[in-house]
């Protein structure tokens, strides 16, 4: 069998189909919920009513006479296991359930096992609890005054004031400062939100107590990192720890923490011996979940009068609730905020970040973002919208004259990373002329003269995903490389497996496309597996687009492992050196003599029945890929809205994203992940927030509340690529998941602020909800000029 | 630990043993189903835990995202907003009654073809409602398929694909009327 086609089926940058599709269409998924063990138990749990109080007694007499009630669980019961607290992320700790103190509403008090789902339910309501109120802090600058009362009792600190962290140069920024022609800054508080993935999170667990194996099915992100920490926690033998993760109803961040009720599922199995699963309910999740954000940001830019931008300034508050459970590599407190320069060349910067704990749910993971990356880039992005309306020059003409130009890169920022490659101007000029900017500009002319609210808005967003390479990134020690193990049958199907785990991002299909193209082998041929410890490699899991440049990068280096040992096997069967054989056009080939070939089935049936003397049989490799560096997508977003001056609604009435993730192996897929990030964008610019009382009642905890957008309020997204390879990735791709999510949050704010430009307007904090732009548009006459 | 333990008798799932209950007989899919419920048993429950039909899936507690949206004498529904007794003598269809004799239905087609799905979560509720549209208006334009699927929240996609494989399942059926998941 000869391959001249210059394409192989399925390769990259094809559409082709989803392979996990098949099972979904037709109610076949197996997600957490759907698994049902022979003597499986349920288990629910009780929870605060007060954001603060000191548990005075816990009485679970009634609960266990509710028929079918096994066994309450308490904090005392734990304790004398030495496992009512737990450690997070960031080395902090973190309640299993409290001995003597709850710190947020909603937090677990009590579990209650029971051989029903409702019996569980009926259970936990009948735990009663006594709690004496104590003073709540939800606002962290109060938090921080003096005399605040101290949520961690337990630290010796004695205080609020969780960490500070800084980067850049203090002084270089501060005289950059002193001698700028002009310097504009505005405080920004972007609020907490919530990924609400369309599954809640949960688990079964399942202690075999005659084998000692402990298996649990669980809603995670990272099954392996999941595998370690309960080895080091529990003390149980890794090799008896099995970890699956089978189908994810949508992650987004918020299934990367280990929350307490995995951990009472956990115990619950331990010690019944049954399996015992866990799945939270929507109110739940939203309320004790970790959460997204939060950050309450002061923002300076110094730029000389051409609007050439000098200089960066920012100083942050990040409110994290009662413990620090973010989820961020160990050595970066504020997640990658520093790349927050963006896409502009600015010579001096200085970053600082203070983080305070407050009676809420702990969090601070991505919600679809790769560790506080949409902070950065909504910062920046509002921040030079908010120059150029000083400066009275055109957003899009100011951003031009200041972007990284695509021959500086590799470009080192002045906080210190060095974006692989760009091209800014190229996508935002595709931008405008999508979708016509000048003749935009004219139509809002002309409507200001008749008084109507039109705005434009543009984001030209600098991301840094891939996490990453192991000299700086690890979580909990553990360095964040990734994985593929390649297996080639005889017959010349393979089969994959890898590190991370898809949550819906589509990696049974977009992963046989890399190794279809590196092998020749059409991607209907190839199987790819995820979320089984017990047979997949290690890997640190799907999060911050980080599988495509990890996990992806190595199915390519395991395939070109392959690939090597494959030749000898086809000099073998052509009776040549190996030196005389080149990979090309998808077979191996004589040089000089393309005719002469074998293709990689041919190969992979030999290595089982022909292979060389000298050489092992079979055809299998492994890869853990530590990536060099981080990737840096880019894209320039640009969004029209109209506001209703009687209600003060805004509507977005185009939105064009023209985004760059490097080399694309599924179109498809790329415009699908950017159309759910875009969504993820819009939801908090406009809509979603999480909000609490001074008495700590949350607000926005459940969908009547939390505005997730349904198909009426979503825009139709309009998409457009530019390809500016990564130069080291090995088919120089970027990752896609979530560049959509960071992008567009300034782009509407940025829009609606421009609407709004005759009242004077410069900010907005985001939700921008019709009650803001009202009490804007009916505080006063428009401004003129 | 000191945790109180009783003996575990067989597992009931659902109903707790000493509850008054109920029979019940419901055609799911086409197949009579009788089984002994709990008055309060919601029918999302009595599908996937006493029929073992999980593609009907649960994503809050508000009715609110309609990942549980099936079929009810032909109307969607959303399940966890109606109890099991309710549905007592009636037909249910959920998202495994769409695919007919090994054959795929329009909507399931259209779902793949037009990447209208990433995590699958939302998917088989999206699809019963889409179905539900269909069958009542063939030809939607982009407003009356998002207006009809407002009540189907979905956290992956941003809609733009579902809204297509509604309208390209819809000129499926067009095309081939008699097809499985033509008709409600
Ligand atoms: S489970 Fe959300 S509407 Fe039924
Ligand atoms: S595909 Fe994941 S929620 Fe719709």
């Amino acid at each position: 069998m000869s391959a001249e086609a210059p394409h192989v089926k399925g390769g990259l940058g094809q559409s082709i189909l989803r392979k996990e599709d098949a099972r979904f269409i037709r109610g076949k998924g197996n997600y957490v919920d759907d698994i049902k063990l022979p003597g499986m138990l349920y288990l629910d749990i009780t929870r605060s009513p007060y954001a603060h109080a000191k548990i005075t007694a816990i009485r679970t007499e009634k609960a266990l006479k509710v028929p079918g009630v096994l066994a309450v669980i308490t904090g005392k019961d734990l304790a004398a296991a030495n496992l009512a607290w737990m450690p997070t992320l960031m080395s902090d700790k973190q309640m299993v359930l409290p001995t003597d103190t709850v710190m947020y509403q909603a937090q677990e008090v009590a579990a209650v096992v029971a051989d029903s789902r409702y019996a569980a339910a009926d259970g936990a309501a009948a735990v009663e609890v006594d709690y004496e109120p104590l003073p709540v802090v939800t606002n962290p600058f109060k938090a921080l005054e003096p005399g605040a009362p101290v949520i961690r009792t337990d630290r010796k600190e004695q205080s609020n004031h969780i960490w500070h962290w800084e980067t850049g140069d203090k002084a270089g920024t501060e005289e950059a400062f002193r001698s700028a022609e002009v310097v504009v800054g505005q405080d920004l508080y972007i609020p907490r939100i919530h990924v609400s993935s369309m599954e809640t999170c949960g688990c079964i667990a399942h202690m075999d107590s005659v084998s000692g194996r402990f298996t649990i099915y669980m809603t995670t992100q990272a099954p392996h990192a999941i595998r370690t920490v309960y080895a080091l926690v529990t003390g149980l033998p890794e090799q008896n720890i099995r970890v699956v993760s089978p189908d994810i109803g949508g992650g987004f961040g918020g299934k990367v923490p280990v929350y307490p009720g995995y951990v009472l599922a956990s115990v619950a199995s331990i010690k019944t011996g049954h399996p015992v699963k866990w799945v939270e309910d929507r109110s739940e999740n939203l309320q004790a979940d970790s959460f997204a954000r939060d950050y309450h940001i002061h923002a300076e830019v110094a730029a000389r009068k051409d609007g050439t931008v000098t200089a960066l300034k920012v100083k942050t508050l990040a409110d994290h609730g009662y413990t620090d459970a973010a989820a961020n590599p160990s050595k970066f407190p504020a997640g990658l905020f520093h790349i927050i320069t963006g896409s502009y060349p600015f010579a001096k910067a200085f970053v600082e970040v203070d983080a305070a704990y407050t009676n809420k749910p702990p969090g601070g993971i991505a919600y679809r973002c790769s560790f506080r990356v949409t902070e950065a880039v909504y910062t920046i992005e509002r921040m030079m919208d908010i120059l150029a309306h000083r400066l009275k020059v055109d957003p899009a003409e100011l951003r031009l004259k200041n972007f990284i130009p695509p021959d500086a890169f590799p470009y080192k920022s002045a906080l210190g990373w060095t974006y692989d490659s760009g091209n800014y101007a190229g996508a935002l000029k595709k931008a405008m002329e999508i979708i016509d900017y000048a003749g935009l500009r004219r139509e809002q002319a002309e409507k200001r003269r008749r008084g109507e609210l039109m705005g434009i808005g543009i984001s030209s967003f600098t991301e840094i995903v891939g996490a990453g390479p192991s000299h700086t990134f690890d979580i909990l020690g553990l360095k964040m490389f990734d994985s593929a193990e390649v297996r080639i049958h005889p017959t010349g199907k393979v089969i994959a497996r890898f590190g991370t785990k898809s949550q819906g991002q589509g990696h049974e299909t977009t992963y046989a496309q890399i190794l279809a193209e590196e092998l020749g082998i059409p991607a209907d041929d190839i199987r790819v597996e995820e979320g089984d410890t017990d047979t997949a490699p290690y890997g640190l899991g799907t999060y911050a687009s980080r599988s495509t440049p990890t996990a992806g990068a190595a199915a390519s280096m395991a395939a070109r492992k392959i690939r090597e040992k494959a030749k000898k096997i086809a000099a073998h069967l052509l009776e040549v050196s190996p030196d005389d054989i080149e990979w090309k056009d998808y077979a191996f080939r004589v040089k000089g003599v393309p005719t002469k070939s074998k293709t990689m089935q041919d190969v992979a049936f030999a290595a089982y029945t022909n292979h060389p003397q000298g050489t092992e049989a079979g055809l299998e490799a492994v890869d853990y890929y530590d990536p060099p560096n981080m990737t840096y997508p880019f894209g320039s977003y640009i969004c029209v809205v109209d506001i209703d001056k009687e209600t003060g609604q805004v509507k977005v009435r185009r939105f064009v994203a023209v985004d760059d993730c490097g080399t694309i192996i599924n179109p498809m897929i790329v415009d699908g992940q950017i159309h759910g990030g875009l969504t993820m964008g819009f939801a908090p610019a406009l809509l979603e927030e999480i909000q609490y009382d001074e008495n700590g009642n949350i607000h926005g905890g459940s969908f009547m509340e939390y505005l997730v957008p349904t198909a009426v309020e979503t825009p139709h997204w309009e998409t457009a690529k530019t390809v500016t390879p990564s130069p080291h990735h090995p088919i120089g791709a970027k990752g896609v998941g979530e560049s959509a999510t960071v992008g567009a949050p300034p782009a509407i704010a940025n829009a609606v602020v421009d609407a709004l430009q005759p009242y004077g307007v410069e900010h907005i904090d985001i939700p921008i909800h019709p009650w803001k732009v009202w009490q804007i548009i009916h505080a006063g006459a428009p401004k003129t000029g | 630990m000191a945790v109180s333990a009783r003996p575990i008798a067989p597992a009931a799932s659902l109903s707790t043993r000493s509850a008054p209950v109920v029979r019940i007989q419901v055609t799911v899919n086409g197949s009579p189903i009788s089984a002994e419920v709990e008055p309060r048993t919601l029918l999302v429950h009595f599908l996937r835990e006493v029929v073992g039909l999980t593609g009907t899936h649960i994503g809050c507690d508000t009715s609110h995202c309609g990942a549980c949206t099936v079929h009810l004498d032909g109307k969607p529904v959303k399940s966890c907003t109606v109890l099991a007794v309710q549905a007592n003598g009636r037909q249910v269809r959920t998202v495994e009654g769409l695919e007919v004799d090994g054959k795929l239905s329009a909507v399931q087609e259209a779902f793949v073809e037009a990447h209208g799905l990433q995590c699958g979560f939302c998917t088989p509720g999206m699809m019963m409602t889409a179905t539900a549209l269909l069958a009542r208006n063939p030809n939607p334009t982009e407003p009356e398929v998002r207006d009809a699927i407002r009540g189907n929240l979905c956290r992956c996609t941003g809609y733009v694909n579902i809204v297509k494989a509604i309208q390209l399942a819809g000129k499926k059926m067009q095309a081939n009327p008699t097809g499985p998941g033509g008709s409600p």
